[in-house]
Parts: structure tokens; C-alpha cells; sequence
């Protein structure tokens, strides 16, 4: 497969992107040569270089770091520069679309002002207060587990691909995305914090809207396990604390804030 | 917003409709016979094994009776008693879940592939809000799980004398893969330790919560597993009881 895609040999890439903006647009042609190693963000910057310098990408570190360039590679979001060309058949035309989600600005930009919007309704970390000795204490074994959340870059591919807003547009008020299930975790996880966020994920956030198709966790460059980790143990604290009665009577299986 | 080309159910092209169809196959085929062998009422016991599907047998009726809870009034099938626990647990079961949301009600039937309804709801509202009272299934299955051990180990007595066969084996299987299906549940995993913010001050919980954690991980596999091992012992044991094959002896 990969042979056909080496520098030298004449190979090209045959991409499908897409040009326009909100009122309307089409898929547009583009061949430009395939040279060993690149990935799409590559052949995005060479139908630039050659063929439609408007072209507009919205791009940073190259390194799958930054959240910038995600878009739809064939029908599926990722991150344009950790898409090596060297995954598709040779002489396979490879579709590039914007990330379907968000409201479109122009060609493979979008504006995911949403996930700021979102951002702000979270109720921020507030610490404990300091030790006897003036200092906070937190342990490896607790640490450990939050680590993961703090691996997120921002790149907003849960969202995009989330159905509850990709397909539902009337659910965007209420529902606050996967990315954000993983910060409120990161919170609600973390050892030295005091606030309850149980009853904001119930209501504001709308964690009862998500069916964990784990869609968030495929799509995850950064191979967070969004469903399992995140989702799921902060479902089941809003089950303890609004839906089991029992535990409710026992009043002690949640930890410190249940 | 008027995106035209872009807007088709899927920019897709693999073949993304092959999982969910895998799944409605699956699941499909085990709930047809899983009923089918729920309403038999009979040819569930072959001394000494008796079918998970009918275990515990609670009533006075039963070929093979477990606890006699239930009288001679009682005719219908006893799986009845019983299969709505395994059932409801695993109708509630996170991964089972996903499986079905996607493959029957194709909600997404796959990522970024649209759902087929226009509403959404998820499980806001009933019936679906319901999928809260998986942790009750999954202490509801703790006993069960606790017979299913007892016919495995009295399915080593052959009328009063100490023997292996096959059907003991696929008993003891049996056990241990529903074991690691309950075992595995993410609300197993809640209750072991999940639900604590300091480990430290829990050191047990924290390695049960470790523990599970790692089965966690291959909770779907062990689903798959259990689902299809628990359906080959009631074919066994009832292929035994209509005296179709001869179980085969170790000892």
C-alpha cells in the first residue's frame, strides 16, 4: 500500500475539499504530488501553495498538539496532521470536509465558540483549605487517575462527533459535550477539591442525554477513555446521589461529597 | 445552515452499517432463543447438570428444584423467576447499551453517522432514565451467580459418587464467565472504590477498584463471551435431557 505513496515515483493525491462558506458551497477536485511521509495537513498546505491560495484551514503546531485542524478525513473527524496519507489506497480520492458540528465560517473552518460558551458554566476547582503547616497534600494513587483528563488538547472531535449535537441541533442549550464531561471529572475526581458538581452535570450539563455510543472515545486523539473514565463513573455518582435510595440511605458510598 | 453537499447522513465510505448489522445478528439470535428455551418448561435438567437458564429453580414444579419458594399452583416455566435478572442486567449493562443504541435503534448506528430519528431525548426521560437502576440488577445477579457455583459443583456428583464430565466443565465455565461479566460491570466498579476522590485513605477499595478496573477494560469481550457461553449451556444440558447426545465422562 504504502510503496505507491513514496517520494520519486510520480505519486499523487486525489483530495475532495470542501469549498464554501454558511450560505452554500460544493466539493472541489484537487491533485497535487504525494511525497513520502506527508499527512493530510500536508496536501491541504500544497493545494494551497498550488492550486487555491484562499484555501482556508485553520492549523498550528503540526504535531497533533495544538486542537487546531480538525476536520472530517472521509466521512470521519480527526486531526488533519496526525493523518499520515500512507493509511489510504493508493490513487483512493480522499475527502476533506469541515467539522459538521459547529457553525461553518469559510471552507475547513469552523466556529466552536460553543465549547467556550460551555467552558464558563463549569464551576471552577476550589481547593480545600491549606494544611497546619501552610502546604497541600495529594497522593500518587489520586493523582493517577485525573492525570489522564489533563492529557485533553481541545480539539473538539467528542463534540463534533457526539450525535446528541451533531444530529440535534435543539439540544445544544442543554448539553455540555463530552470534552466538558472530562473537565467536570478532572474536577469532581480531584483530591483537594470541595465543590459538588453533581446536580450542574444532572441539569446544565445534561449528562442524561448521552447514551455512551462511544464515539467520543474512537474519535479521541489523544486516547482518552472519555466513556469509561469520565462518563460513565460521573453517571454513576449522579445515580447515587439522585437515583439510588438506598445508597442515599446509606449516605456514604460517594466519598467525601455524597 | 445550509451546507448542501456537506450535509448527507455521512461523509462516510467504509463500511461502517457492518458492526451494528453483526450485532442485530447477535443479539437478535440469542433473544430469540433464549426466549424459545425460557418458555419450554422442560428438558432443563440432566442429572446432574441443570440449565443456567433455569437456575435457581424456585418452584415446586421444577425437574430439578433449587429453593422451593414457589407452590404447586405454579406451572408456567420457572425460567420466567429468574431470567429477568440476567436479562434486566444486561439490558442495562453500559456496553449493551452501546451495542443496541447503535445496532437497533441506530442512534447514531455509527460515528458521524446520523441518527435515524429527528428527536433526541437520550435517557433524560423515561423509559430510558430506568437505565439508572443498573447497579440493582448488579446486586440483584450476586446471588444468582452464587446457584449457578452450586450446580457447578454438585454437577460433579453422579448420584452419590464423585465424577467429571463434560457438562461439568461447561458448568464451571459457566460460573466463571458470569462471574467476570458481573464482576466487570462499571457500576461494580463505582461501588468497589470509582466513587471515592481519595484513595488514599482507602486502600482496599482502592485495589478492588484496580482490580476491577482492569477486567473493566474487556467488559464487552467478557460480554460477548458470557452471552454466547451461557446460550451453548442450555443447548448442552437440553441436547443432553432430550437424550440427543451422551455426555461424555472423565472420571
Amino acid at each position: 500500500m504504502a510503496e505507491a505513496a513514496v517520494a520519486g515515483n510520480g505519486a499523487e493525491a486525489k483530495m475532495r475539499v470542501w469549498r464554501g462558506d454558511a450560505s452554500g458551497g460544493e466539493f472541489r477536485d484537487y491533485t497535487v504530488p504525494l511525497q513520502e511521509g506527508m499527512v493530510v495537513l500536508d496536501v491541504i498546505h500544497a493545494i494551497q501553495a498550488m492550486h487555491a491560495g484562499d484555501l482556508a484551514v485553520r492549523w498550528n503546531c503540526k504535531a497533533g498538539k495544538c486542537g487546531s485542524c480538525s476536520a472530517e478525513v472521509n466521512g470521519k473527524p480527526r486531526l488533519m496532521c496526525m493523518t499520515r496519507m500512507n493509511t489510504f489506497e493508493p490513487g483512493e480520492t480522499i475527502t476533506v470536509a469541515p467539522i459538521k458540528t459547529f457553525p461553518l465560517i469559510r471552507d475547513l473552518v469552523t466556529d466552536v465558540s460553543y465549547n467556550y460558551e460551555k467552558a464558563k458554566t463549569i464551576p471552577p476547582f476550589k481547593p480545600k483549605p491549606k494544611e497546619a503547616d501552610g502546604t497541600r497534600r495529594m497522593y500518587q494513587e489520586d493523582i493517577d487517575r485525573v492525570q489522564e483528563f489533563h492529557k485533553c488538547i481541545e480539539c473538539y472531535l467528542c463534540q463534533d462527533v457526539c450525535h446528541v449535537i451533531r444530529d440535534h441541533d435543539d439540544n445544544k442549550p442543554s448539553f455540555a459535550g463530552p470534552r466538558f464531561f472530562v473537565r467536570v471529572a478532572s474536577l469532581e475526581m480531584h483530591p483537594l477539591d470541595t465543590d459538588d458538581r453533581l446536580e450542574f452535570l444532572r441539569n446544565e450539563a445534561g449528562l442524561g442525554f448521552c447514551n455512551i455510543t462511544k464515539c467520543c472515545t474512537e474519535v479521541c486523539p489523544e486516547h482518552i477513555k472519555i466513556t469509561d473514565n469520565s462518563i460513565i463513573p460521573m453517571k454513576e455518582r449522579v445515580v447515587t446521589r439522585f437515583y439510588d435510595p438506598i445508597a442515599r440511605l446509606l449516605g456514604a458510598l460517594g466519598g467525601k461529597k455524597s | 445552515m445550509s451546507t448542501l453537499a456537506i450535509d448527507k447522513r455521512t461523509l462516510r465510505q467504509d463500511t461502517w452499517w457492518l458492526e451494528p448489522m453483526l450485532v442485530v445478528l447477535g443479539l437478535g439470535a440469542f433473544a430469540v432463543y433464549s426466549t424459545w428455551a425460557a418458555l419450554q418448561n422442560g428438558n432443563y435438567y440432566a442429572a446432574p447438570y441443570l440449565s443456567p437458564f433455569y437456575s435457581p429453580c424456585l418452584a415446586i414444579n421444577c425437574e430439578h428444584v433449587s429453593v422451593p419458594l414457589f407452590g404447586s399452583w405454579y406451572n408456567w416455566s420457572p425460567a420466567i423467576l429468574i431470567l429477568w435478572i440476567p436479562g434486566g442486567f444486561r439490558l442495562t449493562c453500559y456496553y449493551y447499551r452501546k451495542a443496541y443504541y447503535r445496532s437497533f435503534f441506530w442512534s447514531p448506528p455509527a460515528c458521524a453517522v446520523r441518527d435515524a430519528a429527528s428527536g433526541y431525548s437520550g435517557e433524560t426521560r423515561f423509559p430510558f432514565i430506568l437505565q439508572n437502576i443498573h447497579r440493582y440488577f448488579f446486586w440483584a445477579s450476586l446471588p444468582i451467580l452464587a446457584f449457578l457455583w452450586w450446580d457447578a459443583i454438585i454437577a460433579f456428583n453422579f448420584g452419590g459418587s464423585f465424577g467429571i464430565g463434560l457438562g461439568t466443565l461447561v458448568l464451571i465455565a459457566n460460573a466463571a464467565l458470569l462471574s467476570l461479566y458481573s464482576f466487570s460491570c462499571h457500576s461494580c466498579r463505582h461501588l468497589c472504590g470509582g466513587g471515592l476522590n481519595s484513595f488514599k485513605t482507602a486502600p482496599g477499595r482502592y485495589k478492588a477498584w484496580g482490580i476491577i478496573t482492569k477486567l473493566n477494560e474487556k467488559h464487552m469481550q467478557i460480554a460477548w463471551t458470557s452471552l454466547v457461553w451461557v446460550g451453548l449451556t442450555d443447548v448442552y444440558v437440553r441436547l443432553l435431557a432430550h437424550g440427543v447426545i451422551q455426555d461424555l465422562r472423565f472420571i
